[in-house]
């Protein structure tokens, strides 16, 4: 017996007379059974009808892909009812993944060439929603000569395929770019849609397509006057506005051909002018367009006075009561605070009060753009918005908004009582959300600050006292505790209140923290080394700290029973070294220092196109190199990061094992004019895997002396670089003594190397300059 | 450009799903899912813009939707798409959907997922805008359904019978139909009670 099959109607009221999850899935799967044994008998009169509720099946979730053959069956027949629900499956269920979709290109070719412009239409809808490369490289001829057909309905949606096809295979731009210039004349706002859609896409793949276009400007001015000065046309008009689509599009298209252009700037500037004063903003049509006019407003080179116009336009959107509009002019305002920062600036006030905003998107725009405005004028009033801001809003909010405050912080701090302030105050609202590198930086702050130990133990320790869950804050506290332990029992500090504190307080307070439930391990770690701190550094006697560390020894966590039982044995067998070792930490070296900085202004020159360097310049980077040299002399800073004591002492106490041999990485020529040639060759010690020794070898093999050789280095900014002083300036002839230099890069993180040199000296009585990059750096450099 | 359109309705049950960007399936159906999340939890009166979800691409996309009685229309843009002009594209889409169904409601969507897939890709074509024009829209929507009804042969017949009455123009038919004189004796039937 045949089931007489559903119809789709019938299908979707089964499904929603299901009562319960379980119910629907049967009765879809009953159903797709019947589709599944009649897609196998081949029945054509009614296979539509059940791709059909495949479809809706497949809306809902359910799997589908046994669809995918019927598809193309249905393309392929002569029936419009067919191919209407083929095409619409080939979009839903096919896509450049499945092998499948190559076989609809031959159905599309055919169905392309016929004339019934419907199935045409469905062909071009599909080939631009589901098109591949391959498909979009057959068939690209085809669509070619459909632009130019006489009917607008085909017509428009040919140029759109065009862009798709485009996108897909950015050679296909030459075939399409000719028709542009005629399409543009046509009458039909579709079509003019599709050309001016068509046109960006070309002008932002290739420069060279957008200096072709700059002389379309004039006509697009011409189209967009026509728009805006005709007056109402039912057709095309959304309250009021006419076509608000088109002038959209046009007013982008005309952005990216007047940037940095000025002649077609000017072209425009009268039209903008007008469109800015005479769109009638009462509507969200002519708002969009508004919007759009001041947006290219600001990119092109247009006169000032326009300018001054766009951003008080914006300003009185802040001030608008939808909040769509703000919105968009929060984002406005975003893209623009970099080149017309000033402007912007003035309406900071506005900004803030947007922060005040219940709406999570307001906020969130009002956040980022408060952040961006921040400078060293405002940074404390802007800071103290933030922090109440910080207080008050969404969890998501809270990392950004927190990490927003450090940075901000960390360029603009007046005092360094101030930054310490701002951080700590950062750390008890939102320590949970603050970045993993928050206490270090913290932490070397405070180090730095020699004149505010005692202020910040106070602070800390008071702060510690009331919270011990957010865990930043803990360990920076307790590291400051064991730290300046003796400087918080001493009493007198002009800057805070006066607290008396006891030893026996604070023993216990370090004790709850290493107890807590909410301590991660790294901040027992910390609790335990201020414990053992603080035995040198406070008067009483050390029976309560050598019991805490004895019960650790057996503690389950390995880090920490390793810390305990290495400072048991300080108690024990080296207890003549245990004040040594435990006295105040050196100021720890991070990225910040003034070298670092230097580095990096460095690296943005050199990463400039080559500019010849002018004098002050290049005597610049001398000093540099001069600033290096010196702080390689001193003392040699220790190469790990992390502030903990503990670690350093774990390197002391290790016993010595057999290194393995470093595995030796082959040298690379880098460099070779004239007879000079640069050597580079590389070491990676055993014991620190984060550091990589270059050894720069010029030799000069022609007939001249090589004189004033001077080379510099520049790394990416996660690296440390130093170079250390060369051996000499002078590159002897004839293969002579060879100059050499070292490099010392740190790479902590594990990234890849690149390394640019720049190279100056004298050669045949002519100077040279070269910068240029190091390629083929072997793997092992930087692994 | 456009990556997605959808349609839900205030429970996340999908009314319209089309996606301009090449998804799995699973993947089609968690997004549908996570925007449901992120737009359900909105206020009334607060903006319609949204940054889009992990899954559809993050902080570079937003999510432009609004709101009619029991459903979300909800499309997902990236950042070349002007933010209000797509509020004015839903918009359009509504109003044409209301031209097409005659007062649309949400019961249309359910049962004619097709139609207004094909009304959609009247607008909307590989992430683009197509046509914004109501008029142009309706007008070859019509002509296609003429075409498959055209094609529909028996089994069109009782719709193309339904078309022919809608269609016809009762005012026009004559009151009376005056065919000559003839005297017509009505016979006297019992009157049934």
């Amino acid at each position: 017996m045949v089931v007489s099959s559903l119809k789709l109607q019938d299908l979707i009221e089964e499904i929603r007379g299901a009562k319960t999850q379980a119910q629907e899935r049967e009765v879809i799967q009953k159903e797709c059974a019947h589709i599944r044994a009649s897609f196998r008998d081949g029945d054509p009169l009614h296979r539509h009808r059940q791709l059909a509720k495949l479809l809706y099946v497949h809306m809902l979730g359910y799997p589908a892909h046994f669809g995918q053959m019927e598809c193309l069956k249905l393309i392929a027949s002569p029936r419009f009812t067919d191919k209407r629900v083929g095409y619409l499956g080939a979009m839903l269920l096919l896509d450049e993944r499945q092998d499948a979709h190559l076989l609809i290109t031959n159905s599309i070719k055919n169905d392309l060439s016929q004339g019934i412009q419907a199935v045409q239409g469905l062909a071009l809808c599909t080939l631009s929603t589901v098109g591949s490369a391959e498909m979009c490289r057959d068939l690209a001829t085809e669509v070619e000569k459909l632009l130019l057909q006489p009917g607008s309905y085909v017509r428009k949606k040919a140029v759109l395929t065009a862009v798709h096809m485009i996108r897909k295979v950015p050679e296909l731009s030459n075939i399409f770019l000719p028709p542009c210039a005629q399409l543009l004349h046509e009458r039909h706002h579709g079509i003019l849609l599709g050309t001016v859609t068509l046109i960006t896409e070309l002008c932002e793949r290739s420069p060279a397509a957008l200096k072709h276009f700059r002389k379309v400007v004039p006509q697009l001015v011409q189209i967009l006057q026509t728009l805006v000065t005709t007056g109402y046309s039912v057709e095309h008009s959304i309250s009021g506005v006419s076509d608000p689509f088109l002038q959209v599009q046009i007013l982008r298209l005309l952005r990216i051909l007047g940037r940095n252009h000025e002649e077609s700037s000017e072209v425009m500037n009268d039209l903008l002018a007008q469109v800015a004063t005479n769109t009638d903003t009462s509507r969200n049509a002519g708002n969009a367009v508004l919007f759009e006019t001041v947006l290219t407003i600001m990119d092109i080179r247009s006169a000032a006075g326009l300018r001054v116009l766009a951003v008080n336009i914006l300003g009185r959107f802040l001030l608008n009561n939808d909040k769509n509009i703000r919105y968009v002019a929060l984002t406005s305002l975003l893209r623009m605070v970099q080149s017309d920062h000033s402007a912007v600036q003035r309406h900071r006030p506005t900004v803030v009060e947007c922060l005040r905003e219940p709406d999570a998107s307001l906020s969130r725009r009002a956040l980022e753009l408060s952040l961006a405005l921040v400078n060293s004028s405002n940074v404390r009033a802007m800071t103290q918005e933030l922090q109440s801001f910080l207080e008050s809003c969404l969890p998501d909010l809270r990392a950004d908004c927190a990490s927003g405050i450090l940075l901000a912080a960390e360029r603009f701090a007046p005092t360094k009582r101030w930054h310490i302030d701002t951080i700590l105050r950062v750390l008890t609202t939102a320590g949970t959300h603050v970045r993993d590198d928050a206490v270090a930086n913290l932490t070397q702050l405070i180090g730095g600050a020699q004149e505010l130990h005692a202020y910040s133990v106070r602070r800390l320790y008071s702060a510690l006292a009331e919270d011990i869950s957010q865990q930043p804050l803990v360990q920076v506290a307790a590291w400051c505790i064991g730290e300046y332990g003796d400087l918080l029992l001493e009493g007198g500090c002009e800057e805070t209140e006066p607290l008396q504190v006891e030893e026996e307080k604070v023993l216990a307070l370090l004790e709850k923290v290493l107890q807590s439930h909410m301590s991660l391990p790294a901040t027992r770690g910390y609790a335990l080394t201020a414990l053992m701190k603080l035995s040198t550094r406070l008067r009483g006697d050390n029976n309560r700290i050598r019991q805490v560390v004895s019960i650790y020894g057996s503690c389950v966590d390995v880090e920490l029973q390793q810390r305990a039982v290495e400072y048991n044995t300080l108690f024990r067998k080296y207890d003549h070294m245990r004040a040594a070792i435990l006295e105040k930490m050196p100021l720890v070296e991070r990225g910040g220092t003034p070298d670092e900085e230097a580095k990096e202004s460095k690296e943005a020159q050199l990463s400039e196109a080559a500019l010849v360097p002018t004098e002050p310049q290049a005597s610049k980077l001398l000093d540099l190199l001069d600033l290096l040299d010196g702080t390689f002399e001193a003392a040699q800073p220790p190469p790990a990061l992390e502030p903990s004591p503990g670690g350093t002492l774990v390197h002391l106490l290790d016993l010595p094992c057999a290194s393995p041999a470093p595995a030796s990485i082959p040298d690379l020529r880098v460099f070779e004019r004239e007879g000079l040639q640069l050597n580079l060759s590389f070491v990676r010690p055993p014991g620190t895997p984060a550091l990589l020794l270059i050894t720069v070898t010029a030799v000069n093999t022609s007939g001249a002396d090589v004189t004033h050789f001077v080379c510099q280095a520049a790394v990416p900014k996660s690296f440390h670089l130093q170079l250390q002083a060369p051996s000499g300036d002078t590159v002897p002839a004839q293969g002579g003594l060879p100059v050499t230099q070292l490099l010392r890069i740190l790479n902590p993180n594990k990234a890849p190397l690149r390394l640019k040199l720049r190279l100056t000296y004298n050669h045949f009585g002519q100077s040279v300059q070269e910068i240029f990059e190091v390629n083929n750096l072997p793997m092992e450099t930087w692994q | 450009m456009i990556k997605a359109i959808l349609i839900f309705n205030n429970h996340g049950k999908p009314r319209l799903s089309k996606f301009y960007q090449p998804y799995s399936e699973d993947t089609q159906q968690q997004i549908i899912r996570e925007t449901f999340h992120l737009v359900s939890k909105r206020d009334e009166n607060v903006c319609n813009f949204l940054e889009g979800g992990l899954l559809i691409g993050g902080s570079d996309n937003k999510l432009i939707y609004r709101h009619y009685a029991t459903l979300y229309f909800v499309f997902c843009v990236d950042s070349s798409e002007s933010e209000l002009g797509i509020l004015d594209l839903i918009q359009v889409f509504v109003e044409t959907l209301d031209k097409c169904f005659e007062n649309v409601c949400e019961l249309d969507l359910i049962f004619h997922v097709d139609k207004v897939h094909n009304i959609l890709a009247e607008m909307v074509m590989g992430g683009m805008v197509l046509e914004t024009n109501m008029n142009e829209i309706v007008t070859q929507i019509d002509a296609q359904n003429k075409l498959e009804k055209s094609e529909a042969g028996l089994a069109g017949a009782p719709a193309r019978a339904v078309s022919a009455v809608k269609s016809m123009n009762l005012p026009e038919i004559p009151r009376n139909i005056n065919i000559g004189d003839i005297s017509i004796k009505v016979p006297n039937l019992p009157s049934f009670k």
